[in-house]
């Protein structure tokens, strides 16, 4: 199961930041000025587990629009209702040394909040920059797809409370289906940037938490499907470089000691 | 290649990390040397190997200590090694850090023991049966699987960094090496350092230490040009610039000193303590560089 985030219909509200916290009993961050559109709440972190971005595609001083869109004579007032993706290979769940990260029936990925030791590897992991520590439990948090809620039959809150239905829970094969005819929709209306994010398998092998944008993935902070790798790309350069730096190393050494035991044989020889 | 995009958030690994990054390298390190002088020095290098062992326990002793002091739930530091959700082991070797996690307790282990066998060889009687045992075949088959160890936990640290996706660290796949090589040189110049404060050292070992030394130097700067290629490909080498060029000049002259001191006439007699402790302090000032800068 999962989300189907149809940003081209959402329109910034913010209901479903405020059901999640309602739900979920988060505290929130300290309010701040961000200066920064109509956002208030900055990135999802262990209090926001959700996050409504406003991106705002307006010309500057000078008239200039700098990133034009196909919208309304190039210019777009762009909002996400951002959340953890629920990758089907995920980098939190692959990384986590403790187990504590593992996939739920839902398919959903849960953080185990008795099990979580609060080693932080998950959010230097996570490519979305989802994962969040709360100083006060001292562990990992993140959107749990309201695994409470699904456990009783209830869709997760952010989705009951969304107005326009730009968050739409359900089962993943008729999420895929409603995407893809809005898209077609989209696309016949004009708007030629707007694709699908996560839909396949393109992006750590599919996202259970997918979107429909209106621009470019960057755009939206989310890594193009060229750049959405695993932190485990790195593990086998990582190993070997190590292994052959410690050949090398001990060869250096063996050298160092060797050469001037020999040298000092040859003096005393002499 | 396109340039890399990150949109991670930082982990905030911050001191306790340093200072483990720091005292993992160097107890792996001067295992390794002592190891090397163990099986390859002469017999006047024996006194410098038992100091080596020593070094590397009282190094790894505050290690775990920075791990568990780093963790938001301490008390759940054994998590690491034992499964609280379903029972067994926790052991993913495709998670250093869950492989270091093993990887230390063996290497500490591995030092323990040989650091008894070397406060054995230095009058402490009581362990004398462990120095007995390692002096033969046995201890150079347990030297050996210990350096491994060593090794690892030197290196795992920068292939723990790699494994993410945060700038700088995911982009320089050679940090592993670039640790591991640092660890040695930094080992080196710690050794050199009680060498020349002890009289009961030769002094020929100080100078097959001091060769040693420079050849380490040699392969960490290599490494480190590599790394610094692999981050500039990846367009994200200017999160290493600005104020940390301060720490950049500190890792420069460590890797410099061995070399500087020795050929300046005037810096020849500030030598044997200078040049090492710049050493240290740039084997620590490139783990705080490429910690801190990847998370601002």
């Amino acid at each position: 199961m999962g989300f189907f985030t149809d940003t081209s219909i959402c329109i910034g509200c913010k209901a479903c930041e405020v059901a999640c916290k309602e739900w979920n009993q988060l505290e929130g961050n300290k309010p701040e000025l961000l200066l920064d559109s109509f956002d208030n709440t900055g990135q999802l972190d262990a209090q926001n587990w959700r996050h409504v971005q406003f991106i705002e595609q307006i010309p500057d001083n000078n008239g200039v629009v700098m990133n034009p869109t196909p919208i309304a004579g190039g210019q777009a007032w762009l909002m996400m209702s951002d959340v953890c993706k629920h990758c089907q290979n995920a980098s939190c769940l692959e990384v986590c040394p403790t187990n504590a990260i593992v996939r739920t029936e839902y398919d959903s990925v849960f953080i185990q909040q008795d099990v979580c030791n609060g080693c932080r590897d998950c959010i230097s992991a996570c490519p979305y920059g989802v994962i969040g520590f709360n100083e006060k439990t001292g562990t990992a948090h993140k959107c749990t797809l309201c695994y409470d809620r699904l456990q009783n039959g209830l869709q997760p809150a952010c989705a009951k409370a969304c107005p326009t239905e730009s968050i739409k829970f359900g089962y993943l094969d008729d999420l895929q289906a409603a995407a893809d005819k809005r898209l077609a929709a989209l696309q016949t209306a004009g708007y030629k940037k707007a694709q699908l994010y996560g839909r396949d398998a393109k992006v750590y092998g599919g996202l259970n938490a997918f979107f429909l944008l209106m621009d470019e993935p960057e755009v939206y902070k989310l890594p193009s499907a060229q750049n959405a790798t695993l932190p485990s790309r790195n593990n086998l350069a990582g190993y070997a470089g190590g292994f052959v730096t410690a050949v090398v190393g001990l060869v250096a050494g063996v050298l160092a000691f060797r050469s001037q035991r020999m040298n000092e044989k040859t003096d005393a020889t002499r | 290649m396109p340039p890399a995009e990150h949109f991670a958030a930082p982990p905030n690994w911050e001191w306790w990390i340093l200072a483990y990054f720091f005292f993992g390298g160097i107890s792996g390190g001067s295992y390794a040397i002592g190891t090397l002088l163990r099986l390859v020095g002469t017999p006047a290098d024996q006194r410098a190997a038992r100091i080596a062992f020593i070094a590397s326990f009282v190094a790894l002793l505050p290690c775990p200590l920075f791990l568990i002091a780093d963790l938001g739930q301490p008390l759940r530091f054994i998590n690491m090694l034992l499964d609280a959700s379903g029972g067994g082991l926790s052991f993913k070797p495709w998670s250093p850090m869950s492989l270091g996690s093993w990887a230390l307790l063996g290497f500490g282990l591995f030092s323990f023991v040989s650091f008894l066998g070397a406060v054995a060889d230095g009058g402490w009687h009581a362990a004398d049966p462990i120095a007995r045992i390692l002096r033969g075949t046995i201890g150079a088959v347990w030297n050996v699987i210990g350096t491994g160890l060593g090794f690892f936990v030197c290196g795992y640290t920068g292939v723990l960094l790699a494994v993410s996706n945060q700038p700088v660290w995911s982009d320089g796949w050679p940090l592993g090496g670039v640790f591991l090589a640092s660890s040695l040189t930094g080992a080196a110049a710690l050794l050199l350092l009680l060498a020349r404060s002890r009289r009961d050292v030769d002094a020929g070992t100080s100078v097959r230490l001091e060769l040693a030394d420079r050849n380490f130097v040699v392969l960490e700067v290599v490494l480190i040009a590599v790394f610094l290629v692999t981050v500039a490909v990846a367009g994200t080498i200017g999160k290493m610039s600005g104020v940390w060029l301060l720490l950049w000049l500190v890792v420069i002259l460590g890797l410099a000193a061995p070399f500087a001191f020795t050929r300046v006439d005037a810096a020849r007699r500030w030598a044997p303590v200078t040049a090492p402790i710049l050493a240290l302090l740039s084997v620590l000032a490139l783990r705080a560089l490429v910690i801190f800068s990847a998370q601002t």
